[in-house]
């Protein structure tokens, strides 16, 4: 385990020195950007709006029995920007796209794809991980940005039409504006950023990997979707208290 | 992307030289002390028996392996060395010809100019549609190469290299899956090239006519182990039995299934 964990900071290493290439890659970026939108755009704003109805619907009733039916804005949107919009999108991109990329590197790497590249001295580093890194490290953020608007409306939504709440959209969002701020969101896109990079160095590193044939890319994909969420679920532990010392 | 750094001498064929190589695969030895010379600018054929290792040692002499023990030298100098991959243009034909899936046969046949921006996007494509006629395959660029046969692939793989004009090129099995006349073409292609640009040519094969036909030297390998080196004739008068076995054998199935038939 310490041995990956160590090639992979190598390889994020690798990866971050080559970055000055990016503008050379640029259309492949754009190639990997597009595929990751396109593929995960609709499940993206699906998947929010009924975390955000959910969230609303558990704690509606509960805040409005106390008499803190004003707070149940605040409570959406918060939980939405800083937590669940970053780490489910993550997930979410993690099985939809991290495993894309390792199967098809890894597929690549079985069938001598990447050995060609080796002998045409072109640096499978800078041709396959660079532009997957860059597109998925600002898609991710941008995805989550979405995510954290399409939740707070599917909160709203449920917080008006359920009979048990009723909180009209006006004070469900006059509470929400009054309780975020812009560095709550910007907490919340930070860590999407750092959960990107990580999803994007497993994949690759894990597809880079692939030893065997389809079996062995079979593997490979279902290794790399587990370590990523295995990952960020424990990174999210410590990030959110190293964000909650810097920024209380 | 590093540029290759390439000199005056840019179409010179370049000298390789293999010492005492030893490779094994979790403890499976493939190579067991492989020395070969071959001098810049010959056709050098490897023949030898299936398993015999002569992938393996095609991989070392690219770097795309690093061996136990022994080396591999380009112009003296280690292939394992980044520096060795810069300064010379090397190419290879893999066995299953290697093309990158996810792109087209012209992109495929473009990649190394377009990536190290050796040339503007419409010399490329003259290019590609030059090297693509030269190997039977004229109008196939816009062609996935899951679309083409097996064979067709190969031509491609070769084109490929054939638009690196390398200083040195290793095919593995550049005839298998071809009919006799592609080979022909093909091997017509090889010796055309080296005759151009004096690259130095490193081929697998175990096609003996096609082996024979090319070749200005050849080695055969049996069990990771060079048995004999030397021009066409040395090789087929070398005394050794399983060399001569190996040269002459031919189909005789015909004759035992009408003997068993007799019976
Ligand atoms: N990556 C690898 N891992 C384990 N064993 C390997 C590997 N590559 C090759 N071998 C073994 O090395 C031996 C030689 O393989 P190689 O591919 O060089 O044969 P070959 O001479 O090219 O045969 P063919 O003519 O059938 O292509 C085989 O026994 C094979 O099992
Ligand atoms: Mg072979």
């Amino acid at each position: 385990m310490f041995q990956n964990i160590g090639e992979l900071i190598l390889l994020f290493w690798r990866t971050v020195q080559s970055l000055p290439l990016s503008w050379r890659q640029r259309h492949k970026i754009f190639d990997q950007f597009f595929e990751i939108g396109n593929a995960s755009l609709l499940m993206v704003c699906v998947l929010s709006f009924f975390i955000g109805g959910v969230l609303a619907l558990l704690t509606g009733p509960v805040l409005v029995q106390r008499g803190l039916a004003n707070s149940v804005g605040g409570l959406v949107g918060i939980s939405m920007c800083k937590e669940l919009a970053p780490v489910m999108m993550s997930i979410l991109i993690a099985g939809r796209i991290g495993s894309s990329m390792t199967a098809e590197i890894g597929s690549m790497r079985v069938y001598e794809e990447i050995d060609a590249l080796r002998t045409m001295n072109i640096n499978p580093i800078h041709y396959l991980v660079l532009p997957r890194l860059v597109a998925i490290a600002v898609a991710l953020p941008l995805l989550v940005i979405f995510s954290i608007l399409v939740g707070w409306g599917g909160g709203a939504l449920v917080a008006a039409t359920n009979h048990q709440i009723a909180v009209s959209f006006q004070s469900f969002f006059s509470n929400l504006r009054e309780v975020v701020a812009v560095k709550d969101v910007a907490n919340g896109l930070f860590k999407s950023f750092v959960y990107a990079l990580v999803i994007g160095v497993v994949s690759c590193h894990q597809g880079l990997q692939t030893i065997g044939g389809p079996r062995g890319i079979g593997r490979s994909v279902t290794k790399s979707v587990v370590n990523c969420i295995v990952a960020i679920v424990i990174l999210d532990y410590f990030l959110t208290r190293l964000l909650l010392a810097m920024f209380p | 992307m590093n540029e290759p750094t390439l000199k005056s001498n840019q179409h010179l064929g370049v000298s390789l030289k293999v010492h005492g190589l030893h490779k094994s695969f979790n403890g499976q030895e493939v190579l067991k002390g492989v020395d070969v010379e071959v001098r810049p600018s010959e056709i050098f054929v490897i023949m030898g028996p299936s398993g015999s290792g002569k992938s393996v040692l095609l991989r070392h002499m690219i770097g795309l392996e690093e061996p136990n023990a022994g080396e591999v030298l380009v112009e003296d100098k280690s292939i394992l060395t980044p520096e060795t991959m810069e300064d010379y243009r090397l190419a290879m034909v893999f066995q299953s010809g290697g093309l990158l899936n996810s792109l087209t046969v012209g992109e495929n046949l473009g990649l190394y100019l377009t990536e190290h921006r050796l040339k503007p996007p419409g010399e490329v494509m003259r290019i590609v549609a030059e090297k693509l006629e030269a190997v039977g395959l004229k109008g196939q660029e816009d062609k996935l190469p899951s679309e083409l046969s097996g064979g067709m692939r190969k031509r491609a793989a070769i084109a490929r290299a054939l638009v690196i004009e390398p200083q040195l090129i290793l095919y593995d099995e550049p005839t298998s899956e071809l009919d006799p006349l592609s080979a022909v073409v093909i091997a017509e292609e090889i010796v055309k090239l080296n005759e151009r640009i004096q690259v130095t040519s490193v081929i697998v094969s175990h096609d003996r006519e096609f082996a024979f036909g090319v070749a200005d030297r050849m080695a055969v390998i049996f069990d990771g182990r060079i048995l004999a080196v030397g021009t066409p004739e040395e090789v087929r008068s070398n005394p050794d039995k399983t060399i001569q076995e190996f040269l002459n054998v031919d189909f005789h199935l015909q004759k035992a299934k009408s003997d068993s038939k007799s019976k």
